[in-house]
């Protein structure tokens, strides 16, 4: 086994120490043995989480794989990631469960935890064998359509009720569909000068609405995918008040980019839901600060070029997100290391029900953490990045911080910045 | 600092008096050479070829009591250059009443040099009627032609280098009257 | 110069100016028994058509051939992400093909944006999904100006489906930065709610036609697509002619002065009736002719000079 000392390393923003890391776990001294990283400068987090990850694979194997999604999970401080469903064949049996969860452990670079869709080919007509799935190899604890909303009240209701028997939860793609027939972007000023069908902010609003007095009805748990309006945070607010047990995450972009950025009609900037204003940016920052919306979570969506370089109307959603959420997120809240570790990985390490995930680095704790450079700068150059895609946000531009290492188990999966398989 | 124009030369051809002396001759030239301007018809080339034939036609009118019919012919969408530069706005292209289909028409410019405009006022020409005539008078013929064109009415030969400059400014454009030569800087 | 024609947005006052002057000196040749100049000769227009339309495509065509430009008719109807040639393989080949200006129509808004970033030459948008038309609003605004002798200060009424609009946004944009004034009228479904904060603040909008109406020097009709009512954006043909629909009787409102307008294809009996289209202020057929010249005025400003 291996085992390495990391001198003079900062355990988010304290004062530097040596960390020391004996066989999967931190240990308490060195002994001699250990393969020396020198940490000046540089802060420790435990390793990331993801909630919202696609791979793609089975089925776009073009544009993801679990193999090159969890090379730039790994590049971009996590350890663990949550696969979404949305997969060709939807992973809504256990056999489809099972096999993502075994390319994850092939591959080696993250925990792959699958997420398991709530209705059979997400077609939000009949639940699919939920609890196959969260007893199979997989454990999938988490169970979401997205990519579609349950937009069925009733089939929503049930879904809830059915996951308390082995404490699931279900994810919910908030989009009234009705509201969003044909919906490119944010319903406003942008949308209608550019001649492109809004997708209203009342459409993702109305569904948490619902859904939070569904779960507050049913006494289940709720989480909310990439809440991405002020008026959803309203919403996420006075059901927290009132005690309900929802959970809510936003994706790096939804807290940086707004709107305007389709007037270059370039699909890069086509997501679901969709950028919108910068007075929604305002309050999603806001709300994470508050704990309103609880984490963090990427929407890692890769595109193939084709489904990218063409017509707005005609490209599929989505943007990258692994290899650039930690810098976003660091440009977004500043140095502030616990909330960025209760944002990134306790708290969603907590929701998925990820054990060994999101610890503190206490002696004895499992060796799941990453080693960031705050100070570094780098410019985003999509030929350089590790997943299989190239529809990042962020081409040319100049981000701050860098991953220097991770490590999953004790086992580094980054050194110096670099993948290690 | 030396201006930028320090070592240019700049020399006036052409005063103002000397500008209407000019355009008297040309008219007194055309009243001869037409036996009197009679199924005659100016075309001015915009720009300053229009209140060229304009002042010919009130010359004539002076000298002999005869109207002649004048009008403008815009040859910018005939040039062959029109790569070379940015986008020219148009001028205009006014017939007069009678058109000029069976007519003598004159063509009346300010400088005559390559040649080049007189045969895109040619090509034109020929899109917009049949003359039975035309002719060409000029303020300035400065020579250094490209094409085989020369003209029957000029105001003044003035010798030039390739490199050297002619501007005609008239009043009604520029706010005064004189011909200029510039030259090519060291 | 501009070097493409995507937006109305994309010309400024004294741009459009120049543009309607040149369509004015254009429309001045069409009269004549010589249609044909040689300017654009070389040169190399291709018409890229993923939509039926046959009359901006004839009307392009026209502008193109009497310029003397080569035309190339691309048709690339039905053609899309599924099935047939991606737009970006077929702008590398109209690229390869030397086109010196592409004319785009399609139905999927800021086409002819991505189709700029791949090609070389000129781009002219004839119409992009429920975006713009500006060669549509530039024939318009020369109509009206050559009807009533200006455009400043003009009172323009815009009735009927802004929202899906293409016509109603390049209108909007051109007419305001030649200050005219624009009032939107039609049912709030088919009016933006921020439609003055996207497009020109100083847009008006009205639900009420009748009360517009004594108002307005121009009232420009646009083409209410049935299917509509399907989605609930009105309730029958009949109750939206009878609120928005311009009849004799409303157009009796008009001032004397005032002009109809509607650029094609118009539904009779919809959102005009027949009386009213063929009267003697329904400046329709005038419009069309309007269209060659005020495209052979894009293309000579696109593509007469130094690339």
């Amino acid at each position: 086994m291996t085992r390495f000392l990391i001198r003079n390393v900062s355990v988010l923003g304290g004062a530097p120490s040596d960390l020391v890391l004996h066989d999967g776990f931190v240990a308490a001294a060195a002994d001699g043995s250990e393969d020396v990283i020198d940490g000046s400068g540089l802060v420790v987090l435990p390793g990331l989480v993801d909630l919202h990850t696609h791979l793609r694979e089975p089925g776009r194997e073009d544009a993801e794989t679990v193999e090159t999604g969890s090379r730039a999970a790994a590049l971009g401080g996590y350890t663990a990631v949550c696969a979404m469903a949305n997969t060709s064949p939807v992973a809504d049996t256990a056999g489809v469960v099972e096999q993502v969860w075994r390319l994850g452990r092939e591959a080696g670079l993250v925990d792959v935890q699958p997420i398991g869709a709530v209705t059979v080919g997400l077609a939000g007509r009949q639940l699919a064998e939920l609890g196959a799935m969260a007893t199979s190899a997989a454990t999938v604890r988490i169970f979401s359509d997205d990519g579609f909303c349950v937009g069925d009240p009733r089939l929503m209701r049930r879904a809830l009720e059915y996951v308390k028997a082995f404490d699931g939860i279900i994810a919910q793609h908030a989009e009234e569909p009705r509201l969003t027939e044909g919906a490119q972007m944010h319903e406003g000023e942008v949308s209608t000068r550019l001649g492109l069908t809004g997708w209203p902010a009342v459409a993702e609003e109305a569904i948490i609405a619902r859904d939070v007095l569904l779960a507050e009805h049913v006494g289940s748990r709720l989480h909310v995918c990439h809440v991405s309006t002020a008026g959803s945070v309203e919403v996420l607010r006075q059901a927290k008040a009132r005690g309900v047990r929802v959970t809510a995450e936003v994706t790096p972009h939804h807290l940086l980019l707004t709107d305007e950025l389709a007037a270059s009609y370039d699909p890069v900037y086509k997501v679901n839901p969709p950028l919108r204003t910068a007075s929604d940016v305002a309050a999603l920052r806001e709300a994470l600060v508050e704990g309103v919306i609880d984490v963090v979570a990427t929407d890692h969506a890769p595109h193939a070029v084709e489904d990218k370089e063409c017509e707005w109307a005609y490209a599929r959603p989505g943007m990258l997100g692994l290899e650039t959420a930690f810098s976003i997120v660091l440009s977004v809240l500043g140095e502030r290391w616990e909330l960025i570790a209760d944002r990134m990985s306790r708290t969603p390490a907590r929701i998925a029900g990820l054990t060994g995930h999101g610890t503190d680095l206490a002696v004895g704790s499992p060796a799941n953490l990453t080693l960031v450079d705050p100070s570094a700068r780098r410019v985003v150059d999509p030929g350089e990045l590790a997943s299989r895609s190239r529809n990042t946000p962020y081409s040319g531009t100049t981000l701050p911080g860098r991953i220097v290492a991770t490590f999953l188990r004790g086992e580094p999966t980054v050194l110096d910045g670099k993948a290690v398989k | 600092m030396a201006s930028p124009r320090a070592d240019t030369t700049s020399k006036i051809i052409l005063g103002e008096s000397d500008l209407h002396r000019v355009v008297d001759r040309i008219a007194h030239q055309i009243l001869e050479k037409t036996s009197g301007a009679t199924g005659t018809v100016l075309l001015g080339i915009p720009t300053r070829g229009v209140p060229l034939a304009q002042r010919l036609a009130a010359r004539i009118h002076a000298f002999e009591d005869i109207d002649v019919p004048v009008g403008s012919l815009d040859i910018t969408l005939y040039r062959d250059d029109l790569r070379l530069h940015a986008t020219r706005a148009l001028g205009k292209t006014e017939l007069p009443g009678g058109g000029i289909d069976g007519r003598r028409v004159i063509l009346v410019d300010d400088v005559l040099f390559s040649g080049r405009t007189v045969r895109a006022a040619l090509d034109a020409l020929n899109d917009v009627g049949r003359p039975s005539s035309v002719q060409l008078a000029v303020l300035v013929d400065r020579g250094h032609r490209e094409l085989p064109i020369r003209a029957d009415y000029v105001g003044k030969n003035i010798p030039t280098s390739p490199a050297e400059s002619v501007r005609v400014s008239l009043t009604e454009v520029d706010g005064l009257d004189e011909v200029k030569l510039t030259g090519a800087e060291k | 110069m501009i070097k493409h024609l995507r937006s109305a947005g994309d010309l400024d006052a004294a741009t459009a100016t120049l543009i309607l002057d040149t369509a004015g000196e254009m429309a001045a040749l069409a009269g004549r028994e010589v249609k044909k100049l040689p300017t654009l000769r070389g040169r190399t227009v291709v018409n890229l058509f993923y939509e039926d339309s046959t009359r901006t495509r004839i009307s392009f065509e026209a502008a193109a051939k009497r310029l003397s430009a080569d035309v190339i008719n691309f048709s690339a109807k039905g053609s899309s992400v599924s099935k047939g040639e991606s737009l970006k393989d077929t702008a590398l080949t109209l690229q390869a093909m030397g086109a010196d200006a592409v004319v785009i129509r399609h139905s999927a808004s800021g086409a002819p944006h991505r189709l700029s970033s791949w090609v070389d030459g000129s781009v002219i948008n004839a119409g992009d999904g429920t975006h713009e038309h500006p060669t549509q609003a530039l024939l318009d605004a020369y109509t009206m100006r050559s009807r009533l002798g200006r455009l400043a200060g003009l009172k323009v009424a815009i009735v009927g489906d802004v929202l899906h609009s293409r016509v109603a946004r390049s209108n909007i944009l051109l007419l305001t930065t030649l200050g005219a004034h624009v009032t939107l009228v039609g049912p709030p479904t088919l009016i933006p709610n921020d439609v003055a904060a996207a497009l020109s603040p100083a847009t008006k909008v009205s639900y009420d036609l009748d009360s517009v109406l004594p108002d307005m020097d121009v009232v420009m009709m646009l083409r209410v697509q049935t299917e509509r009512m399907q989605d609930s954006y009105f309730p029958s043909a009949r109750e939206y002619s009878r609120r928005y629909g311009l009849d004799l009787a409303r157009m009796r409102r008009l001032p004397e002065h005032a002009i109809v307008m509607h650029p094609g294809p118009m539904n009779r009996g919809m959102e005009i009736t027949p009386e009213v289209a063929d009267s003697s202020r329904s400046t329709i057929v005038e419009q069309v002719a309007n269209g060659v010249s005020a495209r052979m005025a894009v293309l000579y400003l696109l593509l007469g000079g130094k690339a």
